[in-house]
């Protein structure tokens, strides 16, 4: 893993965002479309706060954090679709580049993109509903890196199938998170959902984070179990959907599909 | 005797029940320029492709340096550079970021010097400045190239490199070619449709065609060989002749 090949990619990266009115829209305007219709919804909904009480805090937490999962699987997956859209893929292949310090670099970037999006996001609360995403306090850092890990967990499957079917499946960049959303639990309880699907939630390591953030808005306790739980499934979904992405990439070699890609 | 820089043993390259390349075997002397001649589809780009580790051959050996590409990849890709026509570089970026971003890659020092140096030596510097895809495809051609030569490679894979060049710019790219492999012993493979072009350049040439070497030597005995005095004719012969054999003067 060389830093000056990962440099250089968040550098091409950055030069591009410079330059490009509408990729910088992407990262500050959807976010914050996101958060002023569905916080009006929440301020109509308030009127109900006696049978569940909490409910902005719920509902706006949810929101800035969910759009940290998705910004950061967004991080990998457009660095990627940038490559093939500028037809790219075989000037960085034939370098010396591997393909764990491309993912190391999206990664990063997905990390800066996060970080803009939640300023955007947070402020934007705070402006138009008083919301302060910090009352939940110190246990918002590790919410948050879970939520990041998640991303890049989604943001590496995304690009590996991508890279391996074309973009006849670029749609998936960003289509297949939301098919995370339901299991996630992010506007609601993991306990609404059938015994079945309860099931699967619980190997989804973003519905643990959520499940975290509610129980710290009720009781201000920080929930340990629900962390090692988020943080055990992403260590182990991260290290195979890694392992995975080298093995698509060696696929695609063989088939010669990494020079076709974008054609 | 002259070091073989670039090894290829029997590779071979099969695509389902589709045969890209077909048990190729050729070295390319440390400064040697080694001409890659055939007609579409005969798998001129699939061997580079493979030679820079893009695609896994199905069978055979491919050596650099003495290094065998699949266990040393990033040692060898770190020595070899490429410039192709049908690949492009990123539209947003202007010509000194484009090139600043492969310099890192690669992990030169002295970057801006080396860019400084390049861009004269390609006559880039009045469109330096410029967002690539303002480029015209002469001027997008001169960076792919201008790209290949910032590393300074020690082997260089060139598809179709002055495909889009006015002949003053192609002429000076030859040139260019020939300075660089004159004073650092430049190995070079060679691939265009420009048979004139193709004998001022190439010491040697082999000829594929549906994946196989049908003709080697330098242009001067290949001709002979075909009884022709002129290589496209040659080229003509060759990649009309559906069962052409291997002729190796």
């Amino acid at each position: 893993m060389k830093l000056h090949r990962i440099t250089a990619l968040l550098y091409r990266h950055l030069c591009l965002y410079k330059r490009s009115f509408p990729r910088v829209l992407e990262i500050i305007y959807w976010p914050f479309v996101d958060l002023v219709i569905w916080g009006f919804i929440t301020l109509y909904l308030q009127q109900f706060k006696e049978a569940l009480p909490n409910f902005v805090v719920f509902f706006l937490g949810a929101l800035i954090l969910w759009d940290v999962l998705f910004r950061a699987q967004q991080g990998i997956t457009i660095s990627f679709l940038e490559e093939i859209w500028s037809r790219n893929l075989m000037n960085l292949f034939a370098s010396p580049l591997t393909p764990g310090e491309f993912l190391a670099a999206t990664m990063t970037l997905s990390v800066g993109k996060v970080l803009v999006v939640s300023c955007v996001t947070v402020l934007a609360a705070f402006a138009f509903y008083s919301f302060n995403v910090f009352v939940l306090g110190l246990s918002l850092i590790p919410f948050v890196l879970n939520l990041i890990v998640v991303g890049w967990c989604i943001g590496v499957l995304t690009t590996g199938l991508i890279m391996r079917y074309g973009q006849e499946v670029e749609v998936l960049a960003w289509g297949l998170v939301f098919l995370f959303q339901p299991i996630s639990c992010v506007f609601y309880p993991m306990s609404v959902l059938p015994g079945w699907l309860q099931a699967i939630a619980q190997m989804n390591p973003a519905a643990h984070v959520f499940e975290g953030m509610r129980a710290v808005i009720a009781t201000g306790v920080f929930p340990t179990s629900e962390l090692v739980w988020a943080v055990g499934l992403n260590a182990m979904y991260l290290a195979a959907l890694i392992a995975w992405f080298h093995l698509m990439f060696a696929a695609c070699k063989e088939k010669g599909l990494l020079v076709r890609v974008g054609e | 005797m002259v070091e073989s820089i670039v090894q290829v043993r029997n590779l071979t390259k099969r695509f389902g029940s589709f045969t890209a390349v077909d048990g190729v075997s050729f070295e390319i002397r440390k400064g040697e320029i080694l001409g890659l001649l055939g007609p579409n589809g005969a798998g001129k780009t699939t061997t580079i492709q493979m030679l820079l580790g893009l695609v896994t051959p199905t069978s055979g050996e491919i050596k650099m340096f003495g290094l065998p590409l699949d266990r040393h990849r990033e040692e060898i890709l770190g020595k070899v550079n490429f410039s192709s026509t049908y690949v492009s570089m990123p539209q947003a970026l202007t010509v000194e970021e484009n090139l600043w971003v492969v310099a890192r890659l690669y992990g030169m020092d002295r970057i801006a010097s080396r860019i400084d140096d390049v861009v004269k030596r390609m006559e880039m510097e009045e469109f330096r400045t410029k967002v690539t895809r303002k480029l015209s495809s002469g001027q997008m051609t001169r960076l792919a190239l201008a790209k290949a030569f910032l590393t300074e490679p020690q082997v260089l894979f060139l598809d179709e490199p002055t495909a889009s060049l006015d002949p003053d710019i192609a002429d000076k790219t030859r040139s260019l070619i020939k300075d660089i492999r004159r004073t650092a012993g430049l190995t070079v493979l060679y691939t265009s449709h420009n048979m004139r072009e193709m004998e001022v350049m190439s010491d040697r040439i082999i000829f594929l065609q549906r994946g196989r070497i049908v003709a080697e030597g330098t242009a001067e005995a290949i001709k002979a060989v075909h009884g022709e005095t002129d290589l496209e004719e040659v080229f003509l012969k060759l990649a009309r002749d559906q069962s052409a054999g291997v002729s190796r003067p």
